[in-house]
């Protein structure tokens, strides 16, 4: 589903340039649900950003269900995104002047799909996420956890093969942080690829894999049988770290 | 463009972002507003001032006798220069003069038929004198050349004299007594440009028969054929010169005979109208342009405030040039719609200024013996310059919209949904 090979990319500040990811080699199935952690200043973000094909990169290939993504005309890029990814951020981004149930068919108005025909698929997905009642409030009117839901009922909604999450737990409590967790599982188990970032070792060990950065490179992988005594080898080494 | 999806999202943006559309609408529609008050008011007082004009014949220029000034081949000066038809022949054929009618003053003026009567202007003159002071003939006709050949007893009356005397019954045939002697009613006219008709017209011949004037003309209207200041004041120079070869006084003498010339007048006037609509231009554009600013400036922040939603709406699917035309479209409509109010309201202070003017006008005219006095008079502005003017201020909305929009389109979602 997803191969990245040596990918570069660094930001200008200024006069200097800022090395962010040097040579990122990965390979993501489909189904897969994969964390992307590290501490601060690491790249996940970026690289995360270069695989929701919301940011470029400089060097490498990246292939995207076998299709190369490189330099692509800002008009397929959001084609792609419309069709195949759907995006969960940490501060929502739900448009403030629309209500929840707009805000979740707002994906579909770029498919072209009728009003009626697409506020009523709104209004379903948000019953998934146990929203009805709030389908006609604006996002102000809602907690965070809530918001956060119709944020994922938006990124449902265009049926998509994968779902990016950026601290997606970020702005809420942990019994929030849970609930949404339970979701993104949920839709995981219905197939769809989950891949999210995240600085919270507890999120991250609900994932069943872990791509930890570092630096800019891969540090490590764990994967799902060996995340039983991750949790402790990691706090282990970040102690280390810190000592 | 005819997607009802798209304008209902456009609509739905609108009504959720009323300041920003207030905004953005109330500096298009002031811009509009102002220029329509400017040019109206120029429009306004170029018409007054050129409806005062109309009275008489444009190119109009009157001559009349009087004593010379100056000593002229050994002729003491207070000589009297006195007129006579031979001198109607020689202006009438005279190059660049179109219409002359001479006039011979009759003392005496009462008017009477039946039992009514009343005390009016009885203008001698030649058929030409209708050209010349703009006559309008409501019934009948003007003095003929026939009526001067044989000096007939023919009289044209004013409307108002009509009015007076004949209070509505037929006239055309009837005989009034001026003077106690009788002449035929050949025609009722108006006077150009004005609402005051008290002149009745007689044949100049007869006027000299009648009221003992034998050859005599005490002076000249005149109509000239010319187009620039420089023309007429030839032609008046060239009149000037054969009237002295003739009296014998000199060319440049202002009292033996004295001339004003209308187009001089008039081509200076309008030469300060032209130079007034030139700085009513010169401020409707500054307001115009005061106005593109404006726009350009809320577009600017539009585009910069909305750059988080185009970053989401660009992540979840939407491509560059529908961001683009969400913007502007939304800015067309705004302006095209707020241009449109101004122009009512504009278009709307002015009518209710002619209203007003119109009536004070009218009043004015009663109480003035008739003469309206204004300065001010239809203050309209050409609905096609209206039009334009809107157009532009969409088009410069457009612009600046499109290009802030544009860039907010090519700069990539991530980006965008950093901005706070």
């Amino acid at each position: 589903m997803i191969n990245l090979s040596n990918i570069h990319k660094s930001y200008q500040m200024g006069s200097n340039s800022l090395h962010v990811l040097k040579g990122i080699d990965l390979k993501i199935e489909q189904g897969e649900f994969v964390s992307i952690m590290g501490s601060s200043g690491s790249g996940k973000s970026t690289l995360l950003n270069i695989l929701g094909i919301l940011d470029n990169y400089d060097e490498g290939t990246y292939h995207l269900d076998g299709k190369l993504v490189k330099d692509m005309s800002e008009k397929k890029a959001a084609r792609l995104r419309n069709e195949m990814l759907g995006f969960v951020f940490q501060s929502f981004n739900l448009i403030s002047f629309k209500n929840a149930m707009e805000n979740v068919a707002l994906p579909l108005y770029y498919q072209g799909v009728g009003r009626k025909k697409r506020n009523k698929i709104a209004l379903e997905y948000l019953d998934k996420m146990g929203l009805l009642e709030w389908a006609n409030h604006m996002p102000n009117e809602m907690s965070g956890g809530q918001k956060q839901r119709v944020a994922i009922a938006r990124s449902l909604i265009s049926k998509p093969k994968i779902i990016f999450a950026d601290e997606p737990t970020g702005a809420l409590d942990s019994s929030t942080s849970y609930e949404v967790m339970e979701i993104l599982k949920e839709i995981n188990a219905e197939g769809i690829t989950m891949i999210l970032v995240t600085h919270e070792h507890d999120i991250a060990a609900m994932t069943q894999k872990i791509i930890r950065l570092n630096d800019g490179v891969i540090a490590e992988v764990i994967k799902n049988g060996e995340l039983e005594n991750w949790k402790d080898q990691f706090s282990k080494k970040d102690k280390l770290e810190i000592a | 463009m005819f997607d009802i999806d798209k304008w209902q999202e456009i609509f739905a943006t609108i009504r959720k972002n009323k300041m920003r559309t207030f905004l953005t609408g109330f500096s298009v529609a002031w811009g509009i507003f102002m220029l329509m008050i400017l040019l109206g008011s120029g429009n306004g007082l170029s018409n007054g001032v050129s409806q005062n004009f109309m009275r008489d014949a444009v190119n109009a220029m009157w001559l009349w006798s009087g004593t010379t000034s100056i000593p002229y081949q050994g002729m003491n000066e207070g000589r009297q220069i006195r007129f006579t038809n031979t001198d109607y022949d020689i202006l009438k054929d005279l190059d660049g003069i179109e219409y002359t009618s001479g006039r011979y003053f009759i003392s005496g003026n009462l008017f009477s038929y039946g039992k009514e009567y009343g005390e009016y202007t009885a203008v001698t003159c030649h058929p030409d004198l209708k050209d010349v002071e703009s006559l309008g003939i409501v019934e009948g006709r003007f003095i003929n050349e026939v009526d001067i050949r044989n000096a007939r007893k023919s009289v044209v009356l004013g409307k108002d004299i009509y009015d007076a005397l004949f209070k509505g019954e037929e006239a055309i045939g009837e005989y009034i007594r001026v003077n106690n002697i009788p002449f035929k009613v050949v025609g009722i006219c108006t006077e150009g440009g004005g609402t005051r008709h008290r002149n009745a017209y007689i044949p100049v011949t007869t006027g000299q028969k009648v009221f003992n004037g034998s050859n005599r003309l005490h002076n000249f209207a005149l109509t000239i054929n010319a187009e620039t200041l420089e023309e007429s004041q030839a032609i008046e120079k060239r009149v000037r010169e054969t009237m002295a070869r003739k009296h014998k006084f000199d060319p440049t003498d202002e009292s033996a005979l004295g001339s004003y010339n209308k187009l001089e007048d008039v081509i200076q006037t309008m030469k300060i109208f032209q130079a007034i609509d030139i700085f009513i231009w010169i401020i409707g554009i500054g307001t115009l342009i005061a106005g593109v600013v404006g726009v350009s400036n809320i577009m600017l922040i539009v585009v910069k405030e909305r750059t988080k939603e185009i970053g989401i709406r660009k992540a979840i699917g939407a491509s560059p040039t529908s961001v683009i035309g969400l913007v502007l479209l939304e800015s067309v409509i705004i302006t095209t719609v707020a241009g449109y109010i101004g122009l009512v309201l504009g278009t709307g202070l002015m009518e209710g200024i002619n209203f007003i003017v119109e009536q004070q006008f009218q009043a004015s005219a009663a109480t003035n013996a008739g003469q309206g006095e204004t300065l001010f008079r239809n203050p309209t502005v050409d609905l096609n310059v209206a039009m334009s003017a809107t157009m532009l201020l969409v088009i410069a909305g457009a612009i600046a919209g499109y290009i802030p929009a544009k860039r907010a389109a090519r700069i990539k979602p991530i980006e965008a949904l950093r901005d706070e």
